[in-house]
């Protein structure tokens, strides 16, 4: 029966998409229109070629763990990893040399306005997210002793969620945005991830709901914080009505300064639900797990957790110190700001302790290094962060390089090196090898993704404050000394600096990739133990 | 009183208490008496059930 329906399902998907498609008012959405026809037209050409034939008995073991999907997140996790760092370089190198924004292209393609939200949303949304997703589905299950709930779902979930960074991506590309930043897809993009994140919560919430073990591990907890916030937030900060259904404009329900609190509510908690309680899920599974010893305190995180959801939410007005946002507002914002020193700082000890006694693995793993290096840039970025949120500070720091810097510090350094920790954790158990092909090479990019990322940070905050004390200085008179464009003239050497930066993180990303290859290709299998005979589908 | 104070006023009185008497509430939970068992068996968790659901350990636990 559900064959038939799939089959009806997808050529109907496939008509209404070329229906789309023939109507379409402009570009981008003409060519996800195509997108959607050729997948649901390719899915309904295989669901008609199978359902009539035998099915074979189903090779998988239906009862062990589902890890085909994890394996799929974590190579959709590297190579959108490469592909946001590759393109994040690049328009650090157009900043410094304007030449490079190419009008070869035509129409704007290739320019840093519309390269700058596709290397956002593929570093945040597709290396973090493949990531998180992949990380708490391998994690969620190991907690729970339970295979992942609802079948097939997990799948959907997973290229659901590509497919949203897919339309994403070329929408930016062809000039579909909504202008809002961490947010710019357009309405129906919208919708599509709407549908694929409440999936992601039935698989996430059913695999708890069915666990054989009494407690929910504190991973969970944070993973399923991130889960449910970022799906309020998503659906508030989106709320749009289209200017047609043949179209991908739409117009913002909200108007003015709600709309701009709106914006940075979403925006904020998109760092602290997202980048954050997300990525400490993955800190409080992989770091125990590396260390082979129990996280430092059970109790710390438990109030780690309860502290960190109910500050973070109201941590948003700091982004709009100055404006015509009401002052009580702007001081709520500072105030919780800075009262979220207490727990990133208390979940970063614990992180870090957790290696009291095993210090000595610092020096001879170099996965536990990448590890707590990435626990160190946590707790340093989150002191900075609340430190810049005070209005004194963001009077100086606000629209400079400073906070760029500031997100790249907590970015790379945070949740790349979780991230990048995570994988090389992941890669031999999920593929059944003994051990990484090479111990050395992670080392080379554990050395070369650090400098790169010192001198991004360095070179941001000089070129930050020298921005903002040109743009604030007044001569004896009260006249401003500096024109913008000599504070533009000024930042050049620090540009250059942040872009070689870039390109030796990516440099290191290029030789995880090969690394993590390599290892699946030509890795030695795991010693024949009784668990290799039960594959783990 | 119009519904925008009305709910800002609830915020930051009712609402703000109920918040922050269900955190202490939370940290008194984290630290009763007898937390330490329970607190150990979850962090040991992660240490079991590697490969398959019903790995070993899982038995060990229940009991």
């Amino acid at each position: 029966m559900w064959d038939y329906v799939k089959i009806v399902l997808f050529g109907l998907i496939a008509l209404l998409a070329a229906i789309a498609a023939n109507y379409a008012r402009d570009l981008a959405y003409m060519v996800h229109a195509l997108i959607i026809f050729a997948v649901a037209a390719g899915m309904f050409i295989w669901a008609v070629r199978t359902t009539w034939e035998e099915k074979p008995a189903p090779a998988v073991n239906a009862e062990g763990y589902m890890d085909g999907v994890v394996r799929y997140g974590v190579v959709a996790t590297a190579f959108w990893g490469v592909v946001g760092f590759l393109v994040g370089t690049f328009i650090a190198f157009q900043l410094a040399f304007p030449q490079l924004n190419f009008h070869l292209l035509g129409d704007g393609i290739g320019n840093f306005g519309r390269l700058r939200p596709l290397h956002t949303s593929a570093v945040i949304f597709a290396f973090g997210g493949n990531a998180l997703i992949a990380t708490s589905f391998y994690i969620v299950q190991r907690t729970s002793a339970a295979r992942l709930w609802g079948g097939n779902l997990a799948w959907f979930v997973f290229w659901g969620y590509n497919l949203f960074i897919v339309l994403a991506a070329t929408g930016y590309l062809l000039g579909a945005t909504q202008s809002k930043e961490y947010a710019e897809p357009e309405w129906y993009v919208d919708l599509w991830l709407t549908l694929v994140w409440v999936a992601y919560l039935f698989v996430f919430l059913g695999t708890i709901m069915t666990r054989k073990e009494k407690h929910i591990y504190v991973a969970n907890w944070f993973f399923l914080s991130f889960i449910v916030t970022v799906a309020l937030l998503h659906v508030v900060n989106n709320l749009s009505i289209p200017v047609s259904i043949f179209g991908s404009k739409s117009v913002q329900v909200f108007a003015g300064v709600q709309d701009a609190m709106t914006q940075w509510w979403y925006g904020h908690n998109a760092v602290g639900f997202f980048l954050t309680a997300g990525f400490l899920g993955m800190m409080y599974y992989f770091v125990p797990k590396q260390a082979e010893r129990p996280v430092y305190s059970y109790k710390l995180s438990i109030i780690h957790f309860w502290a960190l959801i109910f500050l973070y939410i109201w941590a948003g007005p700091h982004h709009l110190n100055y404006t015509a946002l009401p002052d009580w507002a702007s001081t709520l914002g500072m105030v919780f700001s800075i009262v979220l020193w207490m727990p990133s700082w208390g979940g970063m000890i614990n992180g870090l302790m957790t290696l009291s006694g095993a210090w000595d693995k610092l020096r001879t793993d170099p996965i536990i290094r990448m590890m707590i290096v990435s626990i160190g840039f946590y707790g340093m970025s989150t002191f900075e962060g609340p430190m810049m949120s005070i209005r004194a500070v963001n009077s100086l720091s606000h629209y400079t390089d400073w906070t760029i810097g500031h997100v790249h510090s907590g970015a790379l350094g945070w949740n790349g090196m979780i991230t990048f920790g995570a994988l090389y954790f992941l890669v031999p158990r999920l593929w059944n090898r003994a051990k990484l092909y090479s111990l050395p090479a992670v080392n080379w990019h554990f050395w070369l993704a650090t400098i790169g990322i010192v001198l991004y940070a360095s070179s941001m905050w000089v070129t930050g404050i020298m921005e903002g004390l040109m743009w604030r200085e007044v001569d004896a008179n009260g006249f401003l000394v500096n024109a913008f464009a000599d504070t533009v003239s000024a930042k050049f050497p620090m540009y250059v600096v942040r872009a070689l930066g870039g390109v030796l993180y990516l440099a290191g990303a290029l030789i995880m990739a090969w690394n993590l290859w390599m290892t699946v290709r030509k890795g030695e299998a795991r010693m024949p133990a009784p668990a290799a005979a039960v594959a783990a589908e | 009183m119009d519904t925008y104070s009305w709910m800002r006023e609830l915020a930051d009185s009712w609402v703000l208490l109920a918040m922050f008497v269900f955190f202490l509430g939370v940290v008194v939970w984290a630290f009763r008496p007898g937390s330490r068992k329970d607190h150990e068996e979850s962090a040991n968790l992660i240490f079991r059930n590697e490969k398959t659901p019903a790995g070993e350990g899982l038995e060990e636990a229940k009991q």
